[in-house]
């Protein structure tokens, strides 16, 4: 079952981070910012099963798998709170361009 | 015939094309059933034109629709507007590959997984897209409303559907669909299945996951991403000619796949209501049949019974009311089981 | 062979559909990007091992998260890729271009480090399997998670209301 060596995973893991820190930097939708961070965050489940089959004990074989689940309830859950502030600031202020949201700044 | 079904190049082909035949062949019929029996319940006479009783209504609407022209409105979003009703059809004809409808595993279901009820509840929860996306691209306020209010009830309704089908997963101890029936099987009969289960907690599992397959399905009383009187057609008003066919029969697909599931789950699969002679002659996929045309009907009938739901009381049953139902009968289902060890 | 086509095709379509979270302009296209990327990593996790993983990546990132994302998206009618005008400034080249250095870096990385794949039980990921893990070495940490989701739901609905 084993198609591939290891280190395409990761590399594809990479370039998925890398993608989802690129639409972080250079987005100004906030939403789509989130689906960035949402990309980060399964380029880093991949990453994490992918090490998991390097791991010789079954048991860390399967902490791989289970730190996955972990993180997408984090996911699940940020993003439940992130939309809710979204739309919070929309009706607030009419609008969601992150390059307005300077009240707070000095 | 044993060497043909042992043959592995023979068999895959031939599970997938009853199956999806199946389904398929269900969406014409159902039509017909359905304006039949709507008509019979309002005391009209129905579709009575088109061949013997309006047999052939369904063949003269499907010639109908392919040759309609096929509008296109202005400054939609052409890509997804073309996707969306393809996204809506895949998911509900990928979902019944779990479902097994006989005893014989030579040929059902046509993949035997271990997530198999995951795989069902990720497929069910797919048809979203298409209607969201059918509303959004169509460049309508209404089509619009029908998508929003289609992935807010579907997200909220898909919540207490899963936590009636984890009670089934606590009874069996496995997530394949055929363990679910074989653990339905036993000297009782009827009374070994999941419905009648730690009385009356099956039953309200029961109850759950009825109420929430309409919802999914957004059939009445739960049609409101379509509601006519107030959305014209909702999701689908834009769409004409085979574009909307396929969201048509897509619903029709669903309405077969849900009954399928609700049968697998609940109420013994292909398993005889009575385990003595008469009726165990009567071979297992027929049973199946039988109890899926029960539900088929049993959607009719509510569509022709219950008024349209409010959609804040959509919102209402199913958060306030629906939810917490379905977390504490879990709870007991999980109390009594531990209590039997 | 087999098996390598597929996962080629799947990490071109990860490839492709990751860049296109970030370069398209229409959020809904952006989202549905998402999307199609979710479904190839589903695939993607078949292959080590991970099927309890696969289905609920499609179960909740497919089927919840990105449901909505795309609500959100309509409720606040951000559909017409107008709205918000992305400026073209310098920040764009440089970013793309540090996100392919650091790419090139971290695949050297790799390359040079990596060991291979160990043999495992078929069984690996399956819901038993995870399931048995999650409930014994892991139980803390499930629990945790447990109170964050609790947290998050009291959040979103303290957020989302306009009056308690």
């Amino acid at each position: 079952m084993d198609a591939v060596p290891i280190s395409w995973y990761l590399i594809l893991s990479a370039f998925m981070f890398a993608m989802g820190v690129t639409g972080v930097v250079i987005k100004r939708n906030p939403i789509v910012i989130f689906m960035c961070i949402e990309l980060m965050l399964n380029a880093a489940n991949l990453a994490f099963l992918a090490f998991a089959r390097q791991q010789a004990q079954l048991g860390a074989q399967v902490a791989g798998q289970v730190y996955v689940i972990l993180v997408m309830a984090v996911a699940a859950a940020d993003v439940a709170i992130g939309l809710g502030i979204i739309v919070a600031i929309y009706r607030l202020r009419d609008t969601i361009n992150v390059d307005e949201m300077n009240l707070l700044k000095f | 015939m044993e060497e043909l079904l042992n043959n592995q190049w023979i068999v895959i082909p031939l599970r997938i094309i009853i199956v999806v035949g199946f389904v398929l062949a269900a969406v014409p019929v159902l039509t017909w059933v359905e304006r039949r029996v709507l008509a019979l319940m309002q005391i009209r006479k129905g579709p009575n034109r088109v061949g013997p009783a309006g047999l052939l209504q369904p063949v003269a609407d499907g010639i109908k629709l392919f040759f309609k022209e096929d509008v296109l409105p202005e400054r939609v979003d052409r890509f997804i507007y073309f996707l969306a009703p393809a996204g809506f059809l895949i998911p509900v004809l990928c979902a019944p590959a779990v479902i097994p409808w006989g005893s014989d595993d030579r040929l059902t279901p046509i993949a035997d997984v271990n997530i198999g009820i995951l795989f069902l509840l990720a497929m069910t929860s797919l048809t979203v897209y298409g209607i969201v996306l059918a509303g959004w691209s169509s460049n309508n306020k209404y089509s619009l409303l029908g998508g929003l209010r289609a992935s807010a009830q579907t997200i909220s309704y898909e919540l207490a559907m899963g936590l009636s089908i984890i009670s089934v997963v606590l009874l069996t101890g496995s997530l394949s669909m055929r363990d679910m029936v074989l653990n339905q099987q036993g000297s009782l009969g009827l009374l070994n299945w999941h419905v009648f289960r730690f009385f009356p907690l099956g039953l309200i599992a029961t109850g759950i996951f009825l109420i929430a397959m309409l919802a999914e399905t957004n059939r009445a009383p739960f049609d409101l991403p379509e509601a006519e009187t107030e959305l014209i057609a909702g999701y689908h008003t834009e769409y004409s000619s085979m574009k909307f066919a396929m969201f048509f029969m897509g619903e029709y697909a669903s309405m077969v796949t849900i009954s399928a599931v609700m049968v697998t789950l609940f109420f013994g699969g292909w398993l005889s209501p009575l385990p003595f002679a008469p009726f165990t002659w009567i071979p297992g996929p027929l049973w199946f049949l039988m109890k899926l045309g029960v539900f088929i009907y049993f959607f009719i009938w509510v569509r022709a019974t219950l008024p349209r739901l409010r959609y804040d009381m959509l919102m209402k049953l199913g958060w306030l009311r629906l939810l917490p139902t379905a977390l504490v009968n879990l709870f007991l289902v999980a109390i009594v089981l531990w209590w039997q060890k | 062979m087999f098996g390598q086509i597929l996962f080629i095709t799947m990490a071109l379509v990860i490839v492709v559909t990751s860049i296109g979270v970030v370069a398209v302009r229409n959020p809904v296209r952006s989202a549905l990007n998402l999307v199609a990327n979710f479904f190839a990593l589903a695939v993607l996790y078949l292959f080590l091992y991970a099927q309890f993983v696969a289905a609920v990546q499609i179960i909740v990132y497919a089927g919840a998260i990105m449901v909505l994302f795309l609500f959100t998206i309509m409720l606040l009618n951000l559909g017409s890729p107008s709205e918000l005008s992305e400026r073209g400034d310098l920040k764009r080249p440089v970013t793309w271009g540090l996100a392919l250095l650091f790419v090139i870096v971290l695949a050297g990385g790799i390359f040079v480090r990596l060991g291979e794949a160990q043999p495992t039980a078929d069984d690996l990921g399956t819901v038993q399997m995870v399931g048995k893990f999650l409930f014994t070495d892991w139980v803390y940490p499930f629990e945790l998670t447990s109170i964050l989701l609790l947290i998050a739901i009291v959040g979103a609905i303290v957020m989302a209301k306009r009056r308690l």
